[in-house]
């Protein structure tokens, strides 16, 4: 299979799931959003997620897939393209690579270390900050549980620069997948390079939003 | 002006290179780069040291054969232009210049700044061209190509196979040199009959001959001498989806 081994079928597959990806981190924060109406909102989004257990598996099991994907081609292509170069100019005058083209495999190495301590913590419990509880309406108390852990300074911190890292690597991937894909052309170059790390920085201050304002103490217990 | 050169010197593909000092001297702001760089090999082969070996040909920008990376950009990073293009009006009296080869592990070194591009060549015979019945010359309006249409494949088909584009890339990719046949032909008529064949058989050449893969820097854009685009790049890539369903 040509797509599974050849060195553009290959970016395909990784602009795929990169795609996937950015779509879970829209309905993610979308539904990370709920926490600003208080515990009644949160609580009960929480529920209904939940309450269809098939339909969270199948999105988990996707979920799952498309990392998996992204990881390893990403690692196997920056191995070869690590290969194909021996970068040994004595002097180098970038012209138009970036600090986050460049660190892709590193921002993304972070990012999934991330995202299995972020699964150990709100979604194993498995972390020694996370608190958990049913609220008065018989729920998972998912408000007291995130309000609890981000009051910690340095678990919002981690939190924090983790969406750095996602910032640096969604504005180089938004508009790499956009020309992965082939819907690019002259017009657009500049247009997607712009509109990726506008995208990425609003994506980046949402996220971060929450611990901010969990910290300033305007989302209490 | 004078200058003093760093000039990486490699005696073969399998000895160990170096860069060395030289001083250039009086040079004219008039001259072209290479013609500074034969006048300091003129000093070197009447103090009996061996001349500095680069690859020339029609010094006048239009054949691919020049290829120094100065001071860490190929063709030494004025727009558009070659080795052989640029002038030593560029330059300031005293300046220190970094001159060395292509660097990429499909690009092995021969000697000096001389590099094996042959690699880019099998590329091209993997795919770039299309096949035809010899015989008389075809009637020029036989097959009839709209004005937009021509202009996108000339200006695909300005590549001049030069180089520059992987010597630039931090991945050692020919993704924007490969994309540039594969977009100038599948965009005409006359290719658009292999052109599923075409870019299956001009990407795996790239991978099997030590070519890395394009993580869309656009470092290559930027150092082409003739402005070749990244839209070719994307054009490549929708061309490689369609072959994946034929």
């Amino acid at each position: 299979m040509r797509i599974l081994t050849g060195s553009v079928g290959r970016k395909i597959l990784m602009s795929i799931t990169g795609q996937l990806l950015i779509i879970f981190v829209l309905i993610h924060l979308i539904g990370n959003s709920t926490i600003f109406f208080g515990p009644a909102g949160i609580n009960a989004y929480a529920e209904h997620l939940h309450s269809l257990p098939p339909l969270v598996w199948l999105f988990r099991l996707v979920m799952l897939a498309a990392v998996s994907v992204h990881i390893c081609y990403g690692v196997m292509l920056t191995l070869e393209n690590k290969a194909a170069n021996p970068g040994a100019y004595a002097v180098k005058r970038q012209l138009k690579a970036s600090f986050a083209s460049e660190n892709m495999v590193w921002t993304g190495a972070l990012l999934g270390c991330f995202i299995v301590y972020h699964l150990a913590q709100f979604t194993i419990h498995g972390t020694p900050d996370v608190v958990v509880g049913m609220d008065a309406a018989n729920r998972v108390d998912v408000f007291k549980m995130v309000v609890t852990s981000f009051g910690h300074a340095l678990i919002s911190l981690t939190y924090m620069i983790a969406m750095v890292m996602l910032f640096l690597h969604l504005s180089h991937g938004i508009p790499s997948f956009l020309q992965t894909m082939g819907w690019n052309n002259d017009k657009t170059i500049p247009v997607f390079s712009t509109g990726g790390k506008v995208i990425s920085a609003v994506l980046m201050l949402a996220y971060i939003s929450i611990p901010v304002v969990i910290l300033a103490g305007l989302l209490k217990l | 002006m004078n200058l003093i050169l760093h000039v990486w010197r490699q005696k073969g593909p399998k000895e160990p290179g170096k860069l060395e000092q030289y001083e250039a001297k009086n040079v004219s702001p008039d001259q072209s780069f290479l013609e500074m760089l034969d006048e300091v090999n003129d000093t070197l082969i009447k103090t009996g040291k061996d001349p500095i070996v680069f690859d020339h040909d029609c010094r006048e920008g239009i054949c691919g054969m020049c290829s120094q990376v100065i001071n860490g950009v190929p063709h030494g990073g004025q727009e558009r232009t070659t080795v052989c293009q640029l002038h030593m009006r560029k330059f300031k009296d005293g300046d220190a210049i970094y001159i060395e080869p292509w660097r990429a592990l499909a690009f092995p070194i021969i000697k000096d700044l001389i590099v094996d591009r042959s690699a880019m060549e099998r590329i091209i015979q993997a795919g770039g061209y299309t096949s035809c019945h010899t015989g008389g010359v075809a009637d020029g309006n036989a097959i009839l190509v709209p004005k937009p249409v021509a202009d996108y494949a000339m200006d695909a088909a300005e590549c001049i196979g030069c180089g520059a584009c992987i010597a630039a890339c931090p991945n050692g990719s020919a993704m924007l040199f490969t994309s540039a046949k594969v977009a100038q032909l599948a965009s005409l008529p006359q290719g658009q009959a292999e052109a599923a064949e075409r870019v299956c058989n001009m990407t795996d050449a790239m991978q099997a001959n030590g070519f890395g893969n394009c993580s869309n820097h656009y470092e290559c854009q930027a150092a082409c001498p003739k402005g070749i685009s990244v839209k070719f790049i994307a054009k490549l890539n929708r061309e490689y989806q369609k072959a994946l369903f034929k």
